[in-house]
């Protein structure tokens, strides 16, 4: 018994990376499927507009929202602690730093992941349990180029620009506290802010970091919504999944981002 | 119906998202259009750059003219040497131009100061301005304030 033990053990410990390595190949193949080769004939273009809608502009209201509140408690927050150092104009530029760098791509890419993320994967998976997907392919018609592949492709280009108008609406929030509200000049928060910010490193850095979350995380969203178990429980614990599995990815990422575009690596 | 107010909505969405990127490019980080890139380059050797980054603004009368582009040490004179970039429109600097470290606030960024000369001959590509004065180190401020303190008591 002792003996068979630890065996055992390796075995359940192999059987996991063997599962682990199994998924990511078969996500592999379902990303090089989609992405590869030639989409629907003529009906490609309607069918990624729907998912344009579906995944960006219905997250719009909760992208302005929250780049909103942010920016306005960014520049509370900076403006307390700078004004003990008697630099309370720097913080237009410590608002847009903040937002153009870190928040704006990665705030942008949780809310994305929880808005639109699990909506495509609950989606798909529901096509998958409902044996949408099947009959696709019965009558011909390739699933993965018809239903994963405009969801893909709407998934990479709305995020870069959520996280755009996350940003614009954040700085401008944020002059809206620092300025009409705790009296700022004016002149020095913008005058700041554009003295300071960059385009190549930040604002550009900040573009690319939001094209790796929106890859990132659509291609989780959509892998765990074609991979499910095609009943109720397998949906739920595969909506689950792109939410934890698509943050995770979005933070771990983000610091060797940051970590490769501003230095220390 | 339904799908052509699905794509107006698509639309306004992606001219919006377009639009925010050209906000962040233009007002946000104050970027030039075709901006003139044309520039040529000046050095100067400093006792003490302490502060002085890549990037680092030139200025004129407070007005910035040019970058630096590096800082280096000279392990000939063990001095500071300093590759400034300055704007190709900025072509008349006299030959006995000043270049000073200043700060911008007492603890905020340094940059390079020109103070203009009288010479009738100007600085060309690759000139090199010889009249510098170092970047202020407030220790050493302090420390010379505070033996003046203690000699003259």
């Amino acid at each position: 018994m002792a003996n068979r033990d630890p065996l055992a053990r390796i075995r359940l410990l192999g059987r996991s990376g063997l599962h682990v390595v199994m998924a990511m190949g078969r996500s592999a193949h379902l990303l090089l499927h989609a992405l590869t080769g030639r989409c629907g004939a003529g009906s490609g273009l309607h069918l990624l507009g729907k998912q344009l809608f579906a995944v960006g502009v219905l997250s719009l209201p909760i992208i302005i929202v929250s780049g909103l509140f942010i920016g306005m408690v960014l520049a509370l927050q900076g403006y307390n602690i700078l004004i003990d150092f008697g630099s309370e104009q720097a913080v237009g530029q410590m608002v847009a730093l903040t937002l153009l760098r870190e928040l704006g791509p990665v705030v942008t890419a949780l809310l994305f992941a929880g808005r639109a993320g699990s909506a495509l994967t609950a989606e798909i998976g529901n096509m998958k349990s409902t044996e949408q997907l099947s009959s696709l392919e019965m009558i011909g018609v390739d699933p993965l180029k018809y239903i994963i592949a405009p969801r893909l492709w709407a998934g990479f280009i709305s995020m870069p620009l959520l996280a755009a108008i996350f940003n614009v609406v954040g700085i401008w929030g944020g002059a809206m506290v620092a300025i009409d509200w705790l009296g700022i000049y004016d002149g020095s928060y913008w005058g700041n802010m554009i003295a300071s910010v960059d385009f190549h490193k930040d604002v550009v850095n900040g573009v690319i970091k939001s094209l790796f979350f929106a890859f990132v995380v659509t291609w989780i969203a959509v892998f765990q919504g074609y991979d499910c178990i095609p009943n109720s429980e397998g949906i739920s614990r595969a909506t689950t999944r792109t939410v934890v599995y698509a943050s995770l990815a979005v933070l771990g990422l983000d610091f060797i981002l940051t970590a490769l575009m501003f230095g220390g690596l | 119906m339904q799908s052509r107010n699905t794509e107006l909505m698509v639309g306004l969405f992606l001219l919006a998202g377009i639009a925010a990127l050209v906000i962040l490019a233009l007002r946000i980080s104050g970027l030039e259009v075709g901006g003139n890139d044309k520039s040529y380059t000046l050095y100067a050797h400093f006792d003490n750059t302490a502060g002085l980054t890549n990037r680092g603004k030139v200025t004129i009368a407070g007005v910035s003219v040019g970058k630096v582009k590096s800082v280096e040490f000279d392990k000939d004179t063990y001095t500071s040497k300093v590759t400034m970039l300055i704007d190709a429109g900025v072509d008349n600097l006299p030959l006995d131009t000043t270049a000073s470290i200043v700060t911008a606030g007492l603890l905020g960024e340094k940059y390079i100061s020109l103070i203009v000369g009288g010479d009738d001959h100007v600085l060309r590509d690759i000139d090199e301005i010889y009249d510098t004065q170092s970047s202020m180190v407030l220790e050493e401020l302090i420390g010379k304030f505070l033996m003046n303190s203690v000699s003259s008591d």
